[in-house]
Formats: structure tokens, C-alpha cells, sequence
């Protein structure tokens, strides 16, 4: 086990575990915004950069700081570590610039993007970009493509998080896609059009941060927000059945794999389960699913709240705002 | 006349061939390693001689071979990275297509001293030519027993394979090399792991540049300790200087490290002075990636005193008043060179040779790009210097691997050094303005 602290709040977590995930142990703001890093996915991380974090002591029995910023989703922590996220305005300011050179070639077409509501990018730009870019040279721009009979690329919107290619090489057979060309001229592809044909590759859709990957059943029927996500399941014999239907009405217009509060699948779900069962009478509806409260998609969401945790939630914010370091141990407040 | 250990035979008619060579006393350091050595002894030689690597870091070599994992049941490998691809550098090509027994006879006796029984040479697409003068030097040391089964009689035996990569510079960065020598697409690697704890095929790995493995055979031959006292302070060795640009002799040049910068540009024995009579203005004395620096910084440190060719003097006064001696590519610019321009000549091969996964890099070398393409064309503004260095500096330090801090620092040490060329350059757009 190593003990470290992450702005001041200190954890425990065991050897191996990576900052990024301790500071998860906390939850809250001390916690690094990840856009490449997907926990179910093997050997992700480290390309995006947005979960840099300073690591202000190396560990207790070698105190010093480490020379760069690191990228927390990748650095394993260390007894006696101490790392700044938000306490740092030199993460801050790191983070900023990533943001923005996240922004230079991703349109904000948030109205029209089928992502909206669920967009970790759209957070990001929100909590850390600037009103105004100072980015005026050309986009890039690709036409939109099939590359699969079920998936639309808009290519403009990738990030290049490589988390698809990921899903690809670690969940299906016989890979097509991938990232062809090199530096900003790099995209996600496959070279021949409508390649893509397996039965997890549904999956693909919903670890892609933003709108770059999206399910052609879905697209424009609706916002996600103006839809009612209901947690269900199916005897399925390919998958663990497990899903979220975005319902309006009695109408199922999206079937997606559950995510949990980082938007992270940990149940991947067939293209079954997924495409082909648009009708409510298919599936086992257990409830509402819990939706985070600063979520756009929990807008008109009634959900019975858990009145302690809401109110020790906000006594921790309080704490937080006042020094913008929480003086005490997370479990303390969380019980 | 500075010692020569590399280039020592250069000269020497046939020395391309496996029977001069040896007649010139190649190979001595294979016999004297494998009949009379312990492996460890040769890296422990390699230790005291200070040998730092010659592709651009300037790591320990001796340190960098005993991190080796060698509780590991794995094969080890050593990987030469002839890659080469640093605009400005290009000792190593010379090295290679003239004496290519020399880099033969050091991947055998550093291959010893790791005990790797595969080692590669990844060398660029684009020296064909040179792939085919290795083939045929490996190909002599096989059939003169020096190579292959029970090298002269012991029981060490080594295989040594030359790759051709398909011309990218980020395939010199070690572990995009490493990738791209598996057969995948050539993206660095996250570290940890270290190659030397999981490179190759996930096994313990070494990567040392042309040079670094080269320097190992005059190591050997001399003694460490001996090959210590060339040099100064931690600076020890020769090492091989690629010098172009505004000087009388361009060329790859052995100087002992510790030679005056200012003796180094100006005698005879070496770059011969500027061209045409004319005035230095600046020198990127490590390759593109370092900072550039004004002559009289060049010259001399900030504390007055003469410049050398040492990795601590040149690094002198950091980043405000020094540079690096990189890989030693040492380019020179005359007073009618444009900074401005050599600088955006720089900003596009980076974003061109940018591998793209991380965003920093991806999408700063770009726009670094694009900003000196407009200031270059009289398009740009005075804003858009401090915005150039404010990218440059989001980039640096922020990235997985150095090709982001190669980009940045050429630019941020350009417009600290030489800022009124780039106002110069945002008034033309000012004037253009004023007169539409
Ligand atoms: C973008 C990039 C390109 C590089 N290219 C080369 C190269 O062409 N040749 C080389 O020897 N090292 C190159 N390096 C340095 C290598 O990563 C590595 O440090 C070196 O091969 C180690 O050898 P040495 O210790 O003998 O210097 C490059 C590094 C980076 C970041
Ligand atoms: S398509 Fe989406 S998941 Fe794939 S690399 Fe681009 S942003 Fe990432
Ligand atoms: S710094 Fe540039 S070259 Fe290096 S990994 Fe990142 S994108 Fe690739
Ligand atoms: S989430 Fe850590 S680098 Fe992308």
C-alpha cells in the first residue's frame, strides 16, 4: 500500500495504482479531467495530456519534486508522494494550453453534434478554455464517412484519443481500423469504407470522448438531454445484457452500454443488444439510471436524492472553495 | 592536431574493406574483450572512460548499459540507432560509408559486455546506400569468424541484423525506434518501463547511437581511465562534429571535447572561418533541436569566459544564455541569414515529422508553423510573436516524448535572442495595413 496526498487530501491506495485512479479513490475536484485514458481498456493513457498533474515530492524516502509535469493516468503512485492537480496554477495554466491546442482543429459544433450533453470536451473547453481562440489559420476539415454500416466518422471532431483503436484491437476480431498519416494530419480510418463488421463494434461509439464516432440508429433523432435514460437488461448470449435506454415516450431511441461517473464502460455490450432491439417489450426495464447532478442530461431527471451524501457533498464543496485545498482526509466526509 | 580515434584510418585506401581494416588493427578490441575480458569488465571499462551517448541526451553510456535487467530470463538486445535524422547531423552516415568495420567491431563487443545474442543496427530508409556497405562489412565479419557461432573460439556467439526504417525522424527517438523495429507504426513509447527493463519485444534492450558504440572500440583498446583524460571535466572522448552552414569547410570533423568553440570555427584545421569574409551572426550548435544562440554567446559564456565544445560549457547559463551539444551538428548562419526563415525551415519539418498522439505537439508544431509561415511572408503581427512563444512553451515539457521540446526550443531561444527580426518581420503586415 502507498499513502500520498493528492491537494492535500491524503489516500491510500495500493502499490501499482496510478495517480489518476488514487485521486478517483477521493473523487471530487482533486481528480484530473482524463479524455484518452479508459480504465477497461488496456494500455491506454498518456496521450491527450489533460490529466497532467505536478508531483510537488517524488515519494518519502525521495522527496524531490519531479522535473516535468506527468501525465497522472500513467504515473504510478508512490509512498509519501505529494501531488498538486487544482492546488497547482502551473497544472492549471498546463491544462489551459491543452485544452486549447485540443480545440485548434475540433470545431465547437456542440449544437449540432450528437455528443452534446456527454461530451467530456465540451466540459473541458467550459471549465478551462478561453472565450476567445487566438487560432486563426485554417481547420481542418474530412467529409463525413460510413465506416461501418451502423457508425458515421466525423473525422473533424476526432481528437485522436486513440481509445477506439484500442476497442478495436482488444475487443474484436480481425481489426480494419485505425490511425492512419502522421502529426495533425493523422486520422482514424479504414481504408476501405463500410469495413467495419463485427459484433462489438457498437462499443466503439461509446468510448469515443467526443462526437467524432456516432450511432447512425441515433444520430439527430433527439437531444440527449430531452430523453429519459432507463437502466435495463436482456438475457443476452454475447454480452452481460446490461444497458441504458434513452427513451421518449415508450420509445427506445438509443441503446448504450452503462457508463459510470468518468464515462467509462465497464460492461461492453454486443451490436445486438444495441441495434436490434429498439423495443422497450425487449428488455427487463429495472429503473432510472442515476445521472451526476452537474450533468446537462439530468435536466428534468427526477431521481429520489440521497439527502446525506447531497448534504455532506456540499459541506465539502464549502471546505473546498474557502482554501481551495480540503484540509482533511476525504473519508472523514465521506463516511 | 586534435587526437583522432574514430577517424583515425579514414584516409587509409581500402579501409572499407574487412583486410585493411584489420591490418590498420581493427578488430583488436573484439579479441582483447572476448579472450581476455568478463563482460562486466568491459562495461565497467566503458564506466570509468565517461563515455557520454553521442545521439543527442548525453547519458552515461556505461551507466545506461549496467540499468540492463539481467536477472531477466529473456534475450537482450543492443539496438544501434543509426536513424540519424536530425537536420544538421550527419556524422554517423559518414562514419558508416567510410569505416563501417569500426561500427561492426563496437556491436560486438558492446553485444558482449550486454550478453545479447541478436543486436540490430535500425538505420534510416533513406541511407540505402549505406545499408548495403553495413551488409557487406557484416557479411566479411562472418566469414572471417567474427560473427555468428563461437567468435573466435569462445562460446560467445552473435547475430547482427541491419533494418532500413522508412524515413521518419521520430524513428530515432528510442522507443518509437523500438516499435518500429517490431513492425508497428513508430510512436514513442510511454516510460516507464525503460528499454533496458522492457524494450524489444518487451525484453531488456540497450539503443546507443552509431557514434557511442563506435567510441567503445578505441575503449576498449585504450583503457578507460586512458580515454578519460582526452577531454574536460565530465566532457571525456572525441566526439564527431557535423559542421555546415556559413563556413570555408564544411564536414564532419573529430575534435577532442574541451576544444575552444572559437578555434573550432575559425582555425584552419577545422570549419576555416566564415564564407566570403563575412561576420558570423549565430550558430545551433547541437543539431536543430537545441537553442540557437548569437555569436557572441556562442563564443563566449555569460560570464565572459571562452566557450567550448563540452556538453557543460555549452549548456552554460541554461537556457537564457546557452544551448546543448546535442548531437553535434553544428550549423552556422552568416549575417545575411534570416533567423526568421531557418526558423520556420525548422517549425516545418517538426510539424511535418510530429508522430501526432499527443495533442500538445500535434497541434502546437502546426500552428508554431503557421504563424512564422505568415511573418515570413509579411502577413503577420506583432501579437503573434508572444503568441508563437506562449505556444512553444505549452508544448515544452507537456509531451511524451522530446520531439515537443525540439520544436519548442529553437523558437523560444530565436525570439529571445533575436526578437527585433521578428518585429521587423510583423511591420511589413503593419505597413501593408497603413498603405491599403
Ligand atoms: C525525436 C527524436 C529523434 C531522435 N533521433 C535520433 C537519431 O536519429 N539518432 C540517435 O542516435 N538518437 C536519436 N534520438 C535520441 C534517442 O532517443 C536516444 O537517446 C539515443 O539513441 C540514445 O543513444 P546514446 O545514449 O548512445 O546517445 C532522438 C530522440 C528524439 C526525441
Ligand atoms: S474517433 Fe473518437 S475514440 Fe477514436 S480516436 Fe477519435 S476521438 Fe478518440
Ligand atoms: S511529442 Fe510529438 S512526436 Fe513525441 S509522442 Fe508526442 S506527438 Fe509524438
Ligand atoms: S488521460 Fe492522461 S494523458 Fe490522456
Amino acid at each position: 500500500m502507498a499513502k500520498l496526498t493528492i491537494d492535500g487530501i491524503e489516500v491510500e491506495v495500493p502499490d501499482g495504482t496510478t495517480i489518476l485512479n488514487a485521486a478517483r479513490q477521493i473523487g471530487g475536484e482533486v481528480v484530473p479531467p482524463a479524455m484518452c485514458y479508459y480504465s477497461s481498456l488496456k494500455e491506454t493513457g498518456g496521450k491527450c495530456r489533460v490529466c497532467l498533474v505536478k508531483v510537488a515530492q517524488g515519494s518519502g524516502k525521495d522527496p524531490r519534486p519531479m522535473p516535468k509535469l506527468v501525465a497522472s493516468c500513467r504515473t504510478p503512485v508512490a509512498d509519501g508522494m505529494v501531488v498538486q492537480n487544482i492546488t497547482s496554477p502551473e497544472v492549471l495554466e498546463a491544462r489551459k494550453g491543452v485544452v486549447e491546442f485540443l480545440l485548434l482543429n475540433h470545431p465547437l459544433d456542440c449544437p449540432i453534434c450528437d455528443q452534446a450533453g456527454e461530451c467530456d470536451l465540451q466540459n473541458l473547453a467550459y471549465e478551462h478554455g478561453a472565450a476567445h481562440t487566438r487560432y486563426e489559420e485554417d481547420r481542418r476539415t474530412f467529409d463525413k464517412i460510413d465506416i461501418g454500416d451502423k457508425i458515421k466518422l466525423h473525422m473533424t471532431r476526432c481528437i485522436l484519443c486513440y481509445r477506439c483503436t484500442y476497442v478495436a484491437n482488444q475487443l474484436t476480431d480481425n481489426r480494419v481500423h485505425g490511425v492512419l498519416g502522421r502529426g495533425d494530419k493523422s486520422e482514424i480510418s479504414t481504408y476501405i469504407e463500410k469495413a467495419i463488421d463485427n459484433d462489438f463494434s457498437g462499443n466503439m461509439i461509446d468510448v469515443c470522448p467526443v462526437g467524432a464516432l456516432t450511432d447512425k440508429t441515433f444520430r439527430f433523432k433527439s437531444r440527449v438531454w430531452f430523453t429519459k435514460p432507463m437502466d435495463a437488461h436482456r438475457d443476452c448470449p454475447k454480452c452481460s445484457g446490461k444497458v441504458v435506454l434513452w427513451m421518449k415516450g415508450e420509445e427506445v431511441l438509443r441503446v448504450s452500454a452503462r457508463k459510470d461517473q468518468y464515462g467509462e464502460v465497464k460492461e461492453y455490450i454486443c451490436n445486438e443488444c444495441r441495434y436490434d432491439h429498439k423495443n422497450v417489450k425487449d428488455w427487463t426495464v429495472e429503473g432510472p439510471r442515476h445521472i451526476d447532478h452537474h450533468s446537462v442530461i439530468s435536466q428534468n431527471h427526477y431521481e429520489k436524492i440521497d439527502l446525506q451524501k447531497l448534504k455532506k457533498e456540499v459541506e465539502r464543496q464549502l471546505v473546498f472553495q474557502k482554501g481551495k485545498q480540503l484540509p482533511e482526509p476525504n473519508n472523514a466526509l465521506n463516511g | 592536431m586534435g587526437r583522432k580515434l574514430l577517424l583515425e584510418h579514414i584516409n587509409e585506401p581500402g579501409i572499407q574493406t574487412f583486410e585493411v581494416y584489420r591490418k590498420k588493427g581493427g578488430y583488436s578490441s573484439v579479441e582483447k574483450a572476448l579472450k581476455t575480458m568478463k563482460p562486466d569488465d568491459v562495461t565497467e571499462e566503458v564506466k570509468k572512460s565517461g563515455l557520454r551517448g553521442r545521439g543527442g541526451a548525453g547519458f552515461p553510456a556505461g551507466m545506461k548499459w549496467s540499468f540492463i535487467d539481467k536477472k531477466s530470463e529473456k534475450p537482450r538486445y543492443l539496438v544501434c540507432n543509426a536513424d540519424e535524422s536530425e537536420p544538421g547531423t550527419f556524422k554517423d552516415r559518414y562514419l558508416m560509408e567510410k569505416i563501417p568495420h569500426i561500427l561492426i567491431e563496437g556491436m560486438i563487443t558492446s553485444s558482449y559486455a550486454l550478453g545479447a545474442k541478436t543486436s540490430y543496427i535500425y538505420i534510416r530508409g533513406e541511407y540505402m546506400y549505406i545499408v548495403r556497405i553495413l551488409e557487406k562489412a557484416i557479411e566479411e565479419a562472418y566469414a572471417n569468424g567474427f560473427l555468428g557461432k563461437n567468435i573466435l573460439g569462445t562460446d560467445y556467439s552473435l547475430d547482427l541484423y541491419v533494418h532500413p526504417g522508412a524515413g521518419a525522424y521520430i524513428c530515432g527517438e528510442e522507443t518509437a525506434l523500438l516499435e518500429s523495429l517490431e513492425g508497428k507504426r513508430g510512436n514513442p513509447r510511454l516510460k516507464p518501463p525503460f528499454p533496458a527493463i522492457a524494450g524489444l519485444y518487451a525484453c531488456p534492450t540497450v539503443v546507443n547511437n552509431v557514434e557511442t558504440i563506435a567510441a567503445v572500440v578505441p575503449i576498449i583498446n585504450m583503457g578507460g581511465d586512458e580515454y578519460s583524460k582526452i577531454g574536460v571535466g565530465k566532457s571525456t572522448g572525441t566526439k564527431l562534429i557535423s559542421a555546415s552552414g556559413h563556413i570555408n569547410k564544411p564536414g564532419v570533423y573529430e575534435i577532442e571535447l574541451g576544444l575552444p568553440v572559437e578555434e573550432f570555427i575559425f582555425s584552419e584545421e577545422y570549419c576555416g572561418g566564415i564564407w566570403k569574409d563575412r561576420r558570423m551572426k549565430a550558430v545551433v550548435a547541437g543539431g536543430s533541436s537545441v537553442p540557437i544562440l548569437p555569436a557572441n554567446l556562442i563564443l563566449t559564456t555569460a560570464k565572459g569566459e571562452p566557450r567550448l565544445m563540452t556538453y557543460e560549457s555549452l549548456a552554460d547559463g541554461g537556457f537564457a544564455t546557452g544551448t546543448m551539444l546535442g548531437s553535434g551538428g553544428f550549423i552556422v548562419l552568416d549575417e545575411t541569414a534570416s533567423i526568421v526563415e531557418n526558423l520556420y525551415t525548422f517549425a516545418r519539418f517538426y510539424h511535418h515529422e510530429s508522430c501526432g498522439q499527443c495533442s500538445p505537439c500535434r497541434e502546437g508544431t502546426g500552428w508554431m508553423e503557421k504563424i512564422l509561415h505568415r511573418l515570413q511572408n509579411g502577413h503577420g503581427k506583432k501579437e503573434d510573436i508572444d503568441i508563437l512563444v506562449d505556444v512553444a512553451k505549452k508544448i515544452e515539457g507537456n509531451t511524451i516524448c522530446p520531439l515537443g521540446d525540439a520544436a519548442a526550443w529553437p523558437v523560444a531561444s530565436a525570439v529571445r535572442h533575436f526578437r527585433k527580426e521578428f518585429e521587423e518581420a510583423a511591420l511589413v503586415h503593419a505597413h501593408k495595413e497603413l498603405v491599403a
